[in-house]
């Protein structure tokens, strides 16, 4: 198999800008990855890293002022950034969905959960209407929804938090897309229900064989069902690897001080370590690693200049001169 | 749902009585009486006229015979012109509603289409040149605008009659009519579909490989129009009844000129009889527009 035909997505040095009153803000800078079929991949970080809008720009749903200035986003090997509007119509539901963070206003409040259901079917199916009304009332069997034709007649309002996540994933799905993206599906969830939203994801995942992007803030929601973890921080991916690589020989300073904050069930007397300093300023980004201002083992080279990604493990590659640094004095032994 | 419009038809007529007795009252308060003219009337005349109305009672007594009188439908006879309240109120409506209906209607349709467009060509010259003239026109009052117009295509260019009895051409009219509504609701539509536009669902919309055009008149126009109705219910009902303004300087003898009127006459029984049709009607658009409401936004639980 070719190198392209082998991954169902890949980015390739994305920038992603956006133009404001107090000028441009490079939101994306330089993201890549790979994604093959059936996979999951988690996105990490902080609100601002640029998860979310790495996301966006796949599906080219940016906001208005927000344009992707260079870089390809490459669908079954054919750059997408390059299709037409209606091209794009058609890859959005059908090749690839996307669920969002709060499901509270996600669907549209004056539209039954039937009708948005079934304008997802249509718009990519030569189904019926009436064929479009079953298969709505089966995905959202498939989902968990309990009594599936009384629900397609009611209003979003009319459902919990937990029970609209599970419309809109059965509304992402029901085309059958090749690619979710879940954008924080849980954020705005209760505890429990965000459980209930993941292991709902691992299953259909299993079930439709379909390939997961999952973005989120929160390292330990994702961690047991990631093949791949990107961590990222002000528009850049600064480390990327298996769930175990993070956790365990986390590579980047801004994974580690992330995992020294993340409290531990049994510790009752240390105190969590934040990380110090603020996020950065995206109009204001520091010449060299975006980290460095925050950085506690932060070097000369750290401020001017950008590390490139190196690679620490199998699969797993950090971008921190740290490592260049060890790296070197290794090899000085 | 019958509860609901049952307790809002007994609410209309409270409000309908409150409002009745209030003009009523106010209309007795300022000084002068339908009898007042400059040839002054013999004490004689004055009070076997006064009699005659029943003018010569105490006001509060005054009020509950003409209420009493109207529960029985009859409006009484102008004060002036002998003519019976309703006769009058049956000729002046349909030509005022001919009016009003056309100048409505242009108002909802243009200011919709408008309101749409500068919302999705935002900061561009469409909606520059909207938001200009929409400020103009809210600015602008129905006068000057009919003034305006008369003096333009009426004098100048000679396009339409200044005046045609018995087959009014309505163009003029309505467009003065119509001006200010417009402006208001493509302002009121603008600002509602622009928080449309940014909403979630127009998101989800997008996502899901909804069109553009789709995504704009299915799923954000329906919400935008939700606050639109709250104004263009109460504006048909005014707008119904007519402009004395724009009916006087285009001569449309419709209720709009006669409400005038009777006021600088003091005829009390139509002035009565205006306010009070202008008050059902206002009251009727009211319920229908949270009806409609409710049509439009199935979360709005009427109750």
């Amino acid at each position: 198999m070719s190198e392209e035909k082998k991954y169902v997505l890949q980015v390739k040095d994305l920038h992603t800008t956006f133009v404001t009153d107090s000028g441009e803000v490079q939101a994306v800078n330089g993201v890549s990855f790979n994604l093959e079929p059936g996979k999951i991949l988690g996105i990490v970080g902080e609100s601002g890293s640029g998860k979310s809008v790495t996301a966006y720009s796949i599906m080219q749903i940016l906001a208005e002022n927000g344009r992707v200035t260079s870089g390809e986003v490459l669908y079954n090997g054919e750059d997408i950034t390059k299709w037409s509007k209606k091209q794009m119509t058609g890859f959005r539901g059908k090749c690839c969905s996307i669920i969002f963070q709060d499901p509270m206003t996600s669907l549209n409040p004056v539209f039954t959960i039937g009708n948005q259901l079934e304008e997802a079917i249509r718009l990519h199916t030569g189904k019926s209407k009436k064929e479009a009304k079953e298969r709505a009332v089966e995905m959202l069997k498939l989902v968990g929804v309990n009594e599936p034709a009384k629900r397609v007649k009611q209003y979003p309002f009319e459902l919990s938090g937990g029970m609209r996540q599970r419309v809109m994933i059965a509304m992402a799905l029901a085309c059958e897309p090749d690619i979710l993206i879940a954008d924080e599906p849980t954020t705005a969830l209760d505890v429990t229900i965000q459980a209930q939203i993941l292991e709902l994801m691992q299953e259909l995942q299993h079930k439709l064989g379909m390939a997961i992007i999952i973005v989120t803030h929160d390292l330990g929601v994702i961690a047991d069902m990631c093949d791949e973890i990107i961590v990222m921080y002000g528009g850049r991916v600064c480390e990327r690897g298996t769930a175990d690589d993070i956790f365990y020989e986390p590579a980047h300073e801004y994974t580690k001080g992330l995992l020294r904050s993340i409290p531990t069930a049994g510790n009752t007397h240390e105190r969590l370590q934040p990380i110090g300093g603020t996020p950065i300023n995206l109009l204001n980004m520091p010449e060299g690693c975006a980290f460095c201002t925050r950085c506690d083992n932060a070097m000369k080279i750290c401020l001017t200049q950008v590390p490139e990604e190196l690679q620490v493990g199998e699969h797993h590659r950090a971008s921190c001169w740290m490592n260049v640094k060890q790296a070197m004095e290794e090899a000085a032994k | 749902m019958l509860k609901y419009f049952v307790k809002r038809v007994l609410l209309a007529v409270l409000t309908i009585v409150i409002i009745s007795a209030i003009t009523f009252f106010a209309m007795y308060a300022i000084p002068g009486g339908p009898f007042n003219s400059e040839k002054a009337l013999s004490e004689v005349t004055k009070a076997a006229l006064e009699e005659r109305y029943g003018l010569n009672n105490p006001v509060p007594v005054q009020y509950v015979n003409y209420m009493k009188n109207l529960l029985q439908g009859d409006l009484g006879v102008s004060l002036k012109t002998q003519r019976e309240v309703s006769t009058i109120i049956a000729d002046g409506f349909p030509v005022s509603a001919k009016l009003g209906g056309m100048a409505a209607l242009v108002a909802v349709v243009l200011g919709i289409v408008l309101g749409s467009t500068a919302a999705l060509m935002r900061n561009k010259w469409p909606d520059r040149l909207i938001v200009f003239l929409t400020t103009l026109f809210t600015a602008m009052p129905s006068f000057v605008l009919a003034t305006l117009l008369l003096y333009f295509f009426s004098l100048k260019l000679q396009l339409v009659p200044v005046w045609s009895p018995g087959s009014p051409n309505y163009l003029l009219p309505v467009i003065s009519l119509a001006a200010y509504p417009t402006a208001y609701i493509t302002r009121l539509t603008k600002t509602s579909m622009l928080d449309a536009l940014g909403q979630d669902y127009v998101r989800t919309a997008r996502a899901k490989g909804v069109s553009g055009v789709k995504v704009i008149f299915k799923h954000a126009l329906r919400n935008a129009l939700i606050p639109v109705i709250t104004y263009v219910g109460p504006m048909v009902a005014y707008i119904l009844v007519g402009s004395m303004v724009v009916e006087s300087i285009f001569t449309i003898g419709g209720l709009g000129s006669q409400f005038v009127t009777s006021i600088t006459n003091r005829d009390y029984t139509v002035i009565m009889g205006t306010t009070i049709f202008l008050a059902s009607l206002m009251v009727t658009a009211n319920l229908i527009t949270d009806l409609v409401y409710k049509l439009v936004d199935p979360r709005i639980k009427l109750d």
